[in-house]
């Protein structure tokens, strides 16, 4: 298949996000598939973004693993990630401002030095984010994409700026290109382009266009990364599609107004990452108590606590799991891609209305964040929307209205307010079929032990609606990739990429996490070779959840903690080392000891630092053997010291200046 | 303009009887709910009780109406959430002091300065009842309780006080050993465009030997009563909510009209959201997929 990865970096507020969203609409428009991934590098002084725009000639399911062009906005990202480009790629920059060390390249890497000022010269004054658009039109050349295509994009871009915006933005990308076209030639990239038009979607706007088609008509929020996006995109469209959006005070208020909602008749959602979520626990098992429908969304970061707020993780599995005191039904939704948030919205709802309970939607901010280009279909108008039993008169000259009737099917039809003739109270206390209490003077233990029955006993229906796992990829692998989630597309390439390397693998993917279809997964897993849970979180909470389910323990396990995403190679290479025997070794690799020494030298030294060559050192006056990291000024290269990082530990033990260390 | 067609007490009875202790204040609170509910002529399903957790927050069980019974200081988020679903309905927060004073003060505060369209009326009873006798945000500094046995060290929140800084544009308090007075005042609340807070002086026959009906009987008198005072002037609402002692004002502190939450909301001019059509229309879907390619 023919693809590029393009990765751009550069400082917060340099611009390069839009840069990469009209890469990325450019390719999508001219019938390519896109997956975009924007990490925030802490290795990197002065807050710094690298953004990862990989392109494809077929629908791309992670950012992969390979760098082949990059755009350097500053000297940082031509340091930290110029010797990652591949052969037969180049390095963009700014040669007005920036210096490219051509010893850091790897052979037939190309270096592109762009004199923006001398290229923008012939049209006047232009503000200093315009590099970008430089190098974006010299990067079309090179890549071989559609100059015309790219115009188009920032032309609607640009729309509600005027035409004379628009004019220069097309006239400063043209620069770039030819001069481009002049001094350079092509990487060689030759694309088939079908101009197929696929809409290019992050995770949580998927989310919330899937919620307004299901007919979401209220979304409460309180601010918090990364499920903040949700809010920004219901509230720039709420007139449009006449919802209610309201930022409450604290996600004590988002989740109970939004049961509130949910009650009075209305499809109602809240976001929130897992910080929020823990204060909204209490209110989950009111819902499934009252029985009103609610749709939650919990978008995961790093944690514990405040933990890594803009880096992603699967660790808030026991949070959702054990989310509220006492056994209620309730249903836990894990999307693995984006077209799988829009359509889990869609589901959610329909579950949660009719079946009266809370479903809860667990994504991570990899999910939530990135973007990517999905089918058209993906995202369809006529989504089913099915509101379960409603009753919309009651005569009361018959007897009083049973809201929570005892049923065979455990869901007893609904009223809502304003119901002629069936007032009721939903109550968070236990209650009989009226819903009069049954915790105070009418304490009545088979009541409810039957009212406690006919709620659980929903989540019965609820099990033989879902779709059961399936298993994808040959029954006889040698080994098979188990996952839930945000790592769906990563670990469908990992075990492409196996295949190649004559590694038979299967993949079994868990998108309903609760109820679980324990029978269907255990028969699955017990014609299995060899299992490996893979999962983004220290302790393997999915892994001993399949075990409490079906009795079965994986064979071994995948996980990463690191705030960064896992990559397809990340999971080849383990996969390799288990089936091999290898033991996982955490030592500090030379790689991460050049990143710790990054992290030092943003937090204790100066900008003219830089780490230069690292050198392992078995035993140095500490108990464990030695990463020493010299560090040289950046604009002499003379040495001025040395970092010294513990192997095992990762203990930055000491900074020697190179007077001491001489 | 309509007119009112009164509903008889009756309307409103409700499937069990209160649960509550001999004597205890909310009784009157309880009746003078259903009162001021038939005097503005609501029919039982136009009206929603939502309380919380407590003694007094039992309320919405005890009369004919559309209720929640909600978690403990969460009943005003969740009548806010009902609200805006549907702003047609008449909700009415009924609970104790704890509920919205303590745990759920940090809703009050924000319901009140959004002025969402909700009557809050609070049961103050100075204690906690239903857990058998702790301090309250309302127990007055140096009362013994269970769990202040060398007195309060705290003093109370002065929820009329709260309330007028907060936003509140109906700010009243009751005696639930007058439910004429306090029906009155509910009444006031529930027809008032705005956020109304009652507060009710309701004694704890139990666990509150301090603050009893004698104690408020030889103490209240009602602002209505009082020659000059003017209910549209906030600063004399400030300066009267901090009246305690000898003599305690009971009555309309504050009213005045300002726009209402709802007002806000684009899409709730269009009539309740719950009736709303569920879906978006076909060419405001296809803008939002336009916007992404």
């Amino acid at each position: 298949m023919r693809e590029v990865t393009v990765g751009i970096g550069g400082a917060a507020g340099d611009g390069l996000d839009k840069t990469g969203d009209t890469l990325a609409k450019t390719a999508a428009r001219l019938g390519l598939y896109v997956y975009a991934y924007n990490s925030y590098q802490s290795v990197i002084r002065g807050g710094h973004i690298w953004l990862r725009v990989r392109i494809g000639e077929r629908k791309l399911t992670s950012h992969g693993d390979h760098l082949n062009v990059l755009i350097a906005l500053n000297q940082d990202s031509i340091e930290r990630h110029a010797r990652e480009v591949e052969s037969g790629g180049a390095v963009l920059y700014n040669s007005d401002r920036l210096k490219l060390d051509p010893t850091l390249l790897r052979d037939h890497v190309l270096p592109v030095p762009l004199p923006v000022s001398a290229i923008t010269k012939p049209l006047g004054k232009v503000p200093p984010v315009m590099q970008n658009t430089v190098a974006l039109g010299a990067l079309l050349f090179l890549i071989g994409l559609d100059f015309e295509t790219a115009a188009g994009v920032l032309t609607d871009t640009f729309k509600h700026k005027g035409q004379a915006v628009i004019d220069q933005n097309v006239a400063i990308l043209r620069a770039g290109y030819e001069y481009a076209k002049e001094h350079f030639v092509p990487l060689g990239y030759r694309w088939t382009f079908t101009h197929v038009r696929r809409p290019f979607i992050t995770g949580n706007e998927a989310f919330a266009i899937g919620a307004v088609t299901a007919g979401c008509k209220f979304y409460s929020a309180y601010p918090m990364t990364p499920a903040s996006s949700i809010l920004h995109w219901m509230a720039a469209h709420a007139d449009r599609c006449g919802i209610v959006v309201k930022q409450c005070e604290d996600e004590l208020a988002v989740v109970n107004m939004a049961i509130g909602a949910g009650y009075a008749g209305v499809r109602a959602m809240c976001g929130t990452s897992g910080g929020g979520f823990a204060l909204m626990t209490e209110a989950i098992g009111q819902a499934g108590m009252i029985e009103a429908p609610v749709v939650v969304i919990e978008v995961q970061r790093g944690g514990p606590s405040t933990g890594l707020p803009t880096k992603t993780e699967q660790g808030d599995l026991n949070q959702v799991f054990g989310a509220s005191q006492g056994d209620y039904p309730r249903v836990i939704i894990a999307p693995g891609d984006v077209a799988e948030c829009f359509s889990a919205v869609v589901t959610a709802f329909n579950l949660a209305e009719k079946y009266q309970l809370p479903v809860i939607i667990m994504s991570d901010l990899l999910l939530s964040e990135h973007p990517e280009t999905i089918e058209p279909e993906d995202l369809r108008y006529d989504v089913p929307i099915e509101r379960g039993e409603l009753v919309t008169e009651w005569d009361e000259s018959k007897g009083r209205y049973k809201r929570y009737a005892f049923t065979r099917s455990g869901v007893s039809p609904r009223a809502l307010p304003g119901t002629e003739g069936a007032m009721h109270t939903a109550a968070t206390d236990d209650h009989d079929e009226e819903g009069i209490l049954i915790s105070d003077v009418f304490t009545s233990p088979p009541v409810r032990r039957k009212i406690h029955e006919k709620r659980m006993r929903k989540l019965e229906a609820v099990l033989r609606e879902l779709p059961p796992p399936v298993l994808e990829g040959p029954e006889d692998a040698e080994v098979t990739l188990i996952g839930w989630g945000s790592t769906k597309g990563v670990i469908r390439e990992a075990v492409e990429k196996l295949a190649e390397e004559g590694i038979r693998a299967n993949h079994l993917h868990i998108t309903y996490l609760f109820p679980f279809h324990a029978r269907e997964v255990a028969e699955i897993l017990r014609r299995c070779r060899k299992t490996i849970c893979v999962e983004a979180n220290y302790s393997g909470q999915f892994a001993r959840y399949l075990r409490a389910e079906t009795g079965i323990s994986v064979d071994a396990h995948i996980r990463k903690y690191d705030g960064e995403p896992f990559e397809p190679r990340y999971i080849v290479e383990r996969v390799k080392a288990i089936l091999d025997g290898r033991p996982l070794s955490l030592e500090v690799t030379e790689e991460e000891a050049r990143e710790i020494a990054y992290h030092y030298i943003r937090t204790h030294l100066d900008e003219d630092a830089r780490p230069g060559r690292i050198s392992r050192l078995e035993r140095d006056g500490f108990e464990e053997p030695i990463w020493n990291v010299e560090i040289v000024s950046r604009e002499t290269g003379r040495k001025r010291g040395r970092v010294l990082i513990g192997i095992e530990t990762g203990s930055t033990y000491r900074w020697e200046p190179e007077e001491a260390a001489s | 303009m309509a007119t009112v067609i009164e509903l008889p007490i009756e309307t409103y009875a409700g499937p069990v009887d209160p649960d509550w202790c001999p004597g205890c204040g909310d009784f009157g609170v309880l009746k003078a709910v259903k009162m001021a509910a038939g005097r503005l002529g609501i029919q039982p399903k136009d009206l929603v009780i939502v309380s919380g957790i407590g003694c007094s927050s039992n309320l919405p069980g005890f009369i004919h109406a559309y209720g929640v019974h909600s978690l403990h200081g969460r009943a005003v988020a969740v009548a806010e959430g009902i609200k805006l679903a549907n702003h047609a309905l008449h909700v009415v927060v009924t609970g104790g002091d704890g509920d919205g004073y303590g745990i759920g003060v940090g809703h009050f505060i924000h319901a009140m300065r959004r002025n969402i369209d909700i009557t809050y009326v609070v049961m103050n009873n100075q204690i906690y009842g239903l857990t058998t006798g702790q301090a309250s945000p309302t127990t007055m500094k140096e009362v013994r309780t269970k769990s202040t046995p060398r007195g309060n060290p705290e003093p109370p929140i002065n929820p009329i006080a709260l309330a007028l800084v907060s936003g509140a544009t109906y700010v009243a308090r009751g005696f639930s050993g007058d439910p004429d007075h306090l029906a009155q005042l509910i009444a006031g609340g529930i027809a008032h465009r705005g956020f109304a807070l009652i507060d009710v002086f309701s004694p704890c026959v139990t666990y509150n030997k301090v603050n009893t009906y004698p104690w408020f009987k030889q103490r209240v008198y009602k602002l209505e009563e009082e020659a000059g005072y003017d209910p549209s002037d906030v600063m004399a609402a400030l300066h009267k909510s901090f009246e305690w002692g000898d003599r305690i004002p009971i009555g309309l502190f504050y009213r005045d009209e300002h726009p209402i939450y709802e007002d806000s909301e684009p899409a709730l001019r269009r009539g309740p959201l719950v009736r709303h059509p569920l879906r978006p229309e076909r060419a405001v879907f296809e803008e939002l997929i336009e916007e992404l390619m």
